[in-house]
Parts: C-alpha cells; sequence; structure tokens
C-alpha cells in the first residue's frame, strides 16, 4: 500500500513537470541554433542543396538550412496542399518546369520583381526562356531558374555506320529524319525513335506564335486544329506505319532495356539524358553516343527547376530565403558544382564560358556536347501556359494513339480533342 | 481523498473511452466528407489557399454528368468490376468446398497460399506483373513465344509479342486478371467460414436418402451459403467501385493508352490533383458514392427477396 502511495506520487510529480519538460525539450534546439530555412525538394535537387550547404555556412553560419525531400510527384502534390491550406510551407519551394505556370497562376507565391528581392535587375543573369516561363501575364516572376534542360538529340555512332547514315541526314528536316530510321531499321532492326510522341512532342512546339501557348491562345481558344498538329500527327502516323518507333514510355522496364542492348539509334531528350546513360541506364555503351541538335531546329526544353517562395510564411524568412535562392542559382561556383555532380545544366548564363562546356565527354566518344546543350540554350522560346494543359497534352497523346492504333482519320481525331477541350477551356 | 478526484464518472465512462475513436473518426472520416461535399459546389484554385473558394451552384454537378471521360471511366470501372468479381465468386465457392472437403490437416496452409497475395502490397503486385506482362522482356510473352515454336499446337500461340499494358484491348483483362488472383483467396476464406456453419447432419441425411455430390452442393451448400454470398458480392461491389491501386501503379497513374485502365476513383483523383479540378472532383466522387449505394441496395433487394421466398415457402 505504501508503495503504491508512492508510486502514485512520483506519478504526479512527473505529471506536473511534464509540460515544462516538453517546452523545454521544444525551446531549447532553436535556443541554440537560429534561423533554420526549410527548402522543400525531390531528387537530385535535394542532394544540389545539401553539396552547396558547406559554402552557405561560410557566408551565412547561423542560418541553418533543412531539406525535405521528396519524389517529384509527391513533392508538388504536397506543396499544394501546403499552398492551399497555408500550413507546414517550405521557405524555399522548388519547382519542376511542368508544375511552374499552374502554381504561379494560384497566386500563392511571392512575386520576386517585387522591391525587397529586385529580380528585374538579376533577370539579364539567367537564360532568357527560363525567365520567361517564370514570368506571368502581369509581368509577376513567381521563381529563379536553377537548371534547365536544353534538348538535343542523342545518338548510336555504331548503328548509324552500319546503316550508311549521316549525322546531316538524321537532323535536316522531319522528312529525313524518318527516312534515315527506315534505312536503320533495314540494316540493323533497331528503331529510330522509343516513342513516337517524342517527336509529336517537338513538332507541337515548332511554329508557337508569341503569347501563344501550345494547346491554347491567350482567350483559351483550343488551337489543336492548327498545321503544327496536323504535321505531329502526320509524321507520327508515317514513323508508326514503318514501325519504327519501340512503343515504350520513358523509364520503363523496355525503355531502359533498349539502351543497354542497342535497340535503339535515337532519343530526343534533355542535356541531362548523358549522364543517365552513363551512370546506370547503358554504361556499356560508353564512346558509342553522340549528341547533336533535334531535326530541323526544332528547339526544347526537357525540365528545368525553379527555386520559389511561399507567400504565408514570416516576412523575415522570406528575406533569408530569398538570399539562399540567390546563393543557389547566382553564385557561379554552385551552379557548376550541379552541372558536374548532377548534370544540371546551368540556368546562370555566367557559367557558360567557364572551361568546363569545352572540355571533351568520354561517354560521347571525346564530343564537346556542352556546346551544342549551350548552343540550343540560347534558342529556346518558352511558350505560355495554361491551367489546361496537362489535361490537353492527355487528350491529344489519346486521339494520337487512336489514329495509330485504330486507324482514326487525323482531322476527326482532332475535331475531337477540340470538342472536349473547348469543354474544358474556360473551367 | 485524491483518488475519488481523478475517477471518471461512470456516466461519462463511455464517452471518454470512445473519444479517441470518436476524434479520430471526425478528423479523418467524417471532416473530409463533410469538406468534399463543401468542395462539390465551389470553385477552388488549390495553390491560392482557402480563401479562393467561389460558390458555383451545381455547376460540377452539371459538368460531371455531361464529361465523356467521367463517363468513360465509369464505363471501365463496371467492366473491371464484372470482369474480376464474376470469376472470384465462382470460383472461390467450389474451391472453398474442396478445401473444406478434402483437405482436413492441410486446411489452413491451402487457405494461406490463396490468401498470401490479399496481404501482399499492392505495390509489389503491380511491379511484380507489370514486368511479367512487359512485352519484350516479360516472362509471360517469353513463355507465349516458347509455345508458339512447338509442333503441330505451336500456331495456335501468337507469333509476336503481345503489348499488354500499352494496348487498350489488353490492357483491361490483365487489371482484371490482377485483381481476381488477388481478392480470390479472401473470398475462399469467406466460404470456407460459412460452410463450416452448415451443420454435417443435412449431409448426412441427404446421403442416406441417396442424394449425389452435385445435388448436395446445389441443394444444400449453396442455399446455405446464400447470406455470405450476399456479404462476399456486396464487398466485391464495393471494392470493384473503387478500384484504383492496380491500374494506378500499372499504368504509371494515368490509367493507360485511351484510358482504358483509369477506372472512376483514378479519374477523380486525377481531376483534382493533376488537372487541378478540386471541385468537379469532389462532384464526380459523390455521384460515385450515389451510384454505389443504389447498386449495393439492388444487390440487397436482389438477394433478400430470394431469401424471404424462402422463408415463406
Amino acid at each position: 500500500m505504501q508503495g503504491t502511495i508512492q508510486w502514485r506520487r512520483a506519478l504526479c510529480r512527473v505529471a506536473q513537470q511534464l509540460p515544462c519538460i516538453l517546452l523545454a525539450a521544444l525551446l531549447s534546439p532553436a535556443a541554440h541554433a537560429g534561423p533554420t530555412l526549410t527548402v522543400a525538394a525531390f531528387p537530385a535537387v535535394d542532394e544540389i542543396v545539401r553539396a552547396a550547404m558547406p559554402e552557405w555556412k561560410k557566408i551565412h553560419p547561423d542560418v541553418e538550412i533543412k531539406v525535405v525531400s521528396r519524389q517529384i510527384v509527391d513533392h508538388h502534390s504536397a506543396m499544394t496542399t501546403a499552398l492551399s491550406t497555408s500550413s507546414h510551407l517550405p521557405d524555399v519551394m522548388t519547382l519542376e518546369v511542368g508544375y511552374l505556370g499552374r502554381f504561379a497562376q494560384g497566386g500563392g507565391l511571392e512575386d520576386l520583381g517585387a522591391p525587397q528581392y529586385g529580380m528585374h535587375n538579376y533577370q539579364a543573369l539567367y537564360v532568357p526562356y527560363a525567365i520567361a516561363q517564370a514570368t506571368s501575364k502581369n509581368g509577376a516572376i513567381s521563381a529563379a531558374p536553377s537548371d534547365i534542360g536544353p534538348g538535343t538529340l542523342l545518338y548510336r555512332t555504331d548503328l548509324l555506320a552500319r546503316s550508311g547514315v549521316t549525322e546531316a541526314e538524321l537532323n535536316a528536316s522531319w522528312d529525313s529524319f524518318v527516312d534515315a530510321g527506315i534505312k536503320i531499321k533495314q540494316a540493323t532492326g533497331a528503331y529510330l525513335v522509343s516513342h513516337v510522341q517524342d517527336i509529336k512532342e517537338i513538332v507541337i512546339r515548332t511554329g508557337v506564335r508569341p503569347g501563344e501557348g501550345l494547346y491554347f491562345d491567350a482567350q483559351s481558344h483550343v488551337l489543336v486544329k492548327s498545321p503544327r498538329f496536323v504535321r505531329a500527327f502526320q509524321l507520327a502516323k508515317k514513323v508508326r506505319q514503318y514501325k519504327l518507333d519501340a512503343r515504350s514510355t520513358q523509364w520503363s522496364t523496355e525503355w531502359s532495356e533498349s539502351f543497354k542492348r542497342g535497340t535503339l539509334a535515337t532519343q530526343m531528350s534533355g542535356a541531362w539524358l548523358a549522364g543517365h546513360l552513363e551512370n546506370w541506364l547503358a554504361p556499356n555503351t560508353a564512346g558509342l553516343w553522340r549528341a547533336t541538335q533535334l531535326p530541323e531546329h526544332g528547339w526544347a526544353g526537357f525540365g528545368g527547376t525553379f527555386f520559389a517562395i511561399p507567400k504565408g510564411i514570416p516576412a523575415q524568412q522570406k528575406q533569408l530565403a530569398w538570399e539562399l535562392i540567390k546563393f543557389l542559382t547566382q553564385n557561379p561556383k554552385m551552379q557548376l558544382a550541379a552541372f558536374k555532380d548532377q548534370n544540371a545544366f546551368p540556368a546562370l548564363l555566367s557559367t557558360y564560358n567557364d572551361p568546363f562546356f569545352d572540355q571533351p565527354i568520354a561517354f560521347l566518344g571525346g564530343q564537346q556536347a556542352r556546346l551544342i546543350w549551350r548552343e540550343a540554350a540560347g534558342h529556346i522560346q518558352a511558350v505560355a501556359v495554361h491551367k489546361q494543359d496537362k489535361f490537353a497534352e492527355e487528350v491529344v497523346n489519346t486521339e494520337l494513339d487512336k489514329v495509330l492504333d485504330q486507324g482514326k482519320d487525323i482531322n476527326a481525331a482532332l475535331d475531337d480533342a477540340y470538342r472536349l477541350l473547348e469543354k474544358r477551356a474556360l473551367r | 481523498m485524491k483518488s475519488t478526484r481523478l475517477r471518471i464518472p461512470m456516466r461519462a465512462a463511455p464517452y471518454v473511452f470512445l473519444l479517441p475513436f470518436l476524434g479520430l473518426f471526425f478528423i479523418f472520416g467524417l471532416f473530409p466528407m463533410l469538406f468534399s461535399l463543401f468542395l462539390s459546389f465551389q470553385s477552388w484554385e488549390p495553390t491560392a489557399g482557402l480563401g479562393s473558394m467561389q460558390y458555383v451552384g451545381w455547376s460540377n454537378f452539371t459538368f460531371a454528368m455531361s464529361d465523356e471521360w467521367f463517363w468513360k471511366s465509369f464505363k471501365n470501372t463496371l467492366w473491371l468490376t464484372l470482369a474480376s468479381g464474376i470469376p472470384q465468386h465462382l470460383l472461390a465457392i467450389p474451391l472453398a468446398c474442396f478445401i473444406h472437403t478434402a483437405f482436413v490437416r492441410l486446411r489452413n496452409l491451402a487457405v494461406g497460399v490463396y490468401f498470401v497475395p490479399y496481404i501482399t502490397s499492392t505495390v509489389a503486385i503491380a511491379i511484380m506483373f507489370g514486368s511479367l506482362f512487359s512485352t519484350d522482356y516479360g516472362l509471360i510473352n517469353q513463355g507465349l513465344q516458347q509455345l508458339a515454336k512447338l509442333p503441330l499446337i505451336g500456331a495456335i500461340f501468337p507469333q509476336q509479342n503481345i503489348d499488354w499494358i500499352n494496348n487498350p484491348d489488353h490492357l483491361k483483362p490483365v487489371i482484371a486478371m490482377i485483381v481476381f488472383w488477388r481478392y480470390v483467396g479472401f473470398n475462399i476464406v469467406l466460404y470456407l467460414a460459412a460452410l463450416q456453419t452448415i451443420p454435417e447432419d443435412i449431409y448426412e441425411a441427404a446421403t442416406m436418402d441417396g442424394a449425389s455430390r452435385l445435388q448436395q452442393f446445389f441443394h444444400i451448400t449453396l442455399p446455405s451459403l446464400r447470406p455470405m454470398i450476399y456479404f462476399g458480392v456486396t464487398l466485391t461491389l464495393i471494392g470493384g467501385l473503387q478500384l484504383f491501386e492496380e491500374p494506378f501503379i500499372l499504368t504509371n497513374g494515368n490509367g493507360g493508352s485511351d484510358q482504358a485502365g483509369m477506372t472512376s476513383a483514378i479519374y477523380l483523383y486525377r481531376m483534382a490533383f493533376d488537372f487541378n479540378d478540386f471541385g468537379a472532383a469532389s462532384a464526380m466522387s459523390w455521384i460515385l458514392f450515389v451510384i454505389i449505394a443504389a447498386l449495393t441496395y439492388l444487390t440487397n433487394r436482389a438477394f433478400r427477396e430470394r431469401s424471404n421466398v424462402k422463408e415463406a415457402d
């Protein structure tokens, strides 16, 4: 009985002191560490930020950086939720270019063009199209570009040599590209492209008028019946007719195997693909690949990363977040380190004259491919984004599938896509 | 004195004990449902914050009812529910009877083997089937290729690799097969439990009356299983109409070519998180709820009526 009473007393004492203990535990790290910046990121941006920490600490020894990393889709879903509820917002929000327009239109991000940030004074430092991608119709700059994905065509020299096809034949025009594919298929059995949709994606980006988006114009008129879509569908049909595409989607088992086994002659992609091929996709094909510009100079970007500041965070954090963004995107040393370590092609123009660009790339047979990517980066034009772009992309892909698999007439397919998109355009 | 102060009054005790459940239920059960109902009457750009909601009346519902893709995804869902659900029960009932009569010592092991897919992670299942059905390097196509090389019977097998996942005509049967494979074990367990409640003496009497095994199955086993069939079919119906994980992972979250594998649940998820239309997605989820409730009611009536007739007889 005596023991029970003592035990109860001890419990009561702990219960009385518990709030104090918890409070002390919560406050103690903050008291020692000073301000902390939270960066929400996805691979490999998380690694880039972590790698930049030692240099950052030299300038801001009292500011800790906490990186919260998620897979790319989960990250953007989490950021949508955070912005919608204004809770658990990071101080620096990483955004992939495909999501940037949607987030910028929502209005939950700081305008970096505002006087306290002064992005207008810095925008000439970045590759122009990346700044255009981050700028909305009303002139607000929602994010600062960190890396870009200038698109080029990677091709297998051994397969071309066996087929008697030259690089010039590959990229002179889309027609010569397809003709080259027929020769390659006949001589080697290899596919020209992984999927016809790759070709369609580039062709619909060629000839976009200023101010227009891919699928909608500024007044939300649907553009899918325009000649660029007709041509894209016609080319895709021809490629499928000659069985020149492997019908494998990116990152699928078939796709990665086709690199390893040499059954794919070319791949249109961002500069980063060479790094993936070298590191894990097909290291056994070292020396066999080369890069060249896309057919008919169809300049296109494949991905890109931006940093933004949410409106809902405390004012003092915003200024620190801006300091970190400037450090990551305007410091040539950081940009080049990310390029060297993670194949993140810099958005910062001052890095473009670094000797690193002239260095030959062993995996690409000693080619100075970075110069080709740099040239592409200078020509890419930003296209206006629309809220329904993602839905439109899917509708167009579905209709393309129907043309290719079910023999649907191209005009009828584009008419159907038009009808569906018209209904959504103003939602 | 102190100990009496700490005591919970008898009247309040049940509510205090229920509090953890009620708390969780209100936060994760009731609130999201009511919020989605509220959202179905709003137009909302989520990245602009909660304050950006605008009341739009029934327009999300009228949009959903006239949306081609909503009905397309619903047809897919219905097809998959029937194609995966009916064979589940048609196979589970005789298989449960077989296990019930043929296995004595190893019964639990046999049931366990059939039950394993049900408790396996959906992600692991979808990835495994994704590689099995891979066009060029999948085991299924490799096996078919080997069979096609056989003399005499080789001609009945396809001579070229089948694009299981990317061809809309093949994708649906593949998904139905995976769902069937996954849930058949669960139904076997249900029916096995029901079979164990049927008194042995009915079978003994029937045997003495000269009833064959087949007659016993149709006149004793099947009628006795009816309440469990009703329960199993209802679960299959509700689960089928909410099908999400298997097709989602198998088609990389987009429903596959021509949206052949896009179920209603995937579509309304995509409406919200891919196409950024939370209002329409919420409206669709409520329309789906009404349809599921109606179909469950009809299933209930179909089974109840028969049993009432039986009881009246």
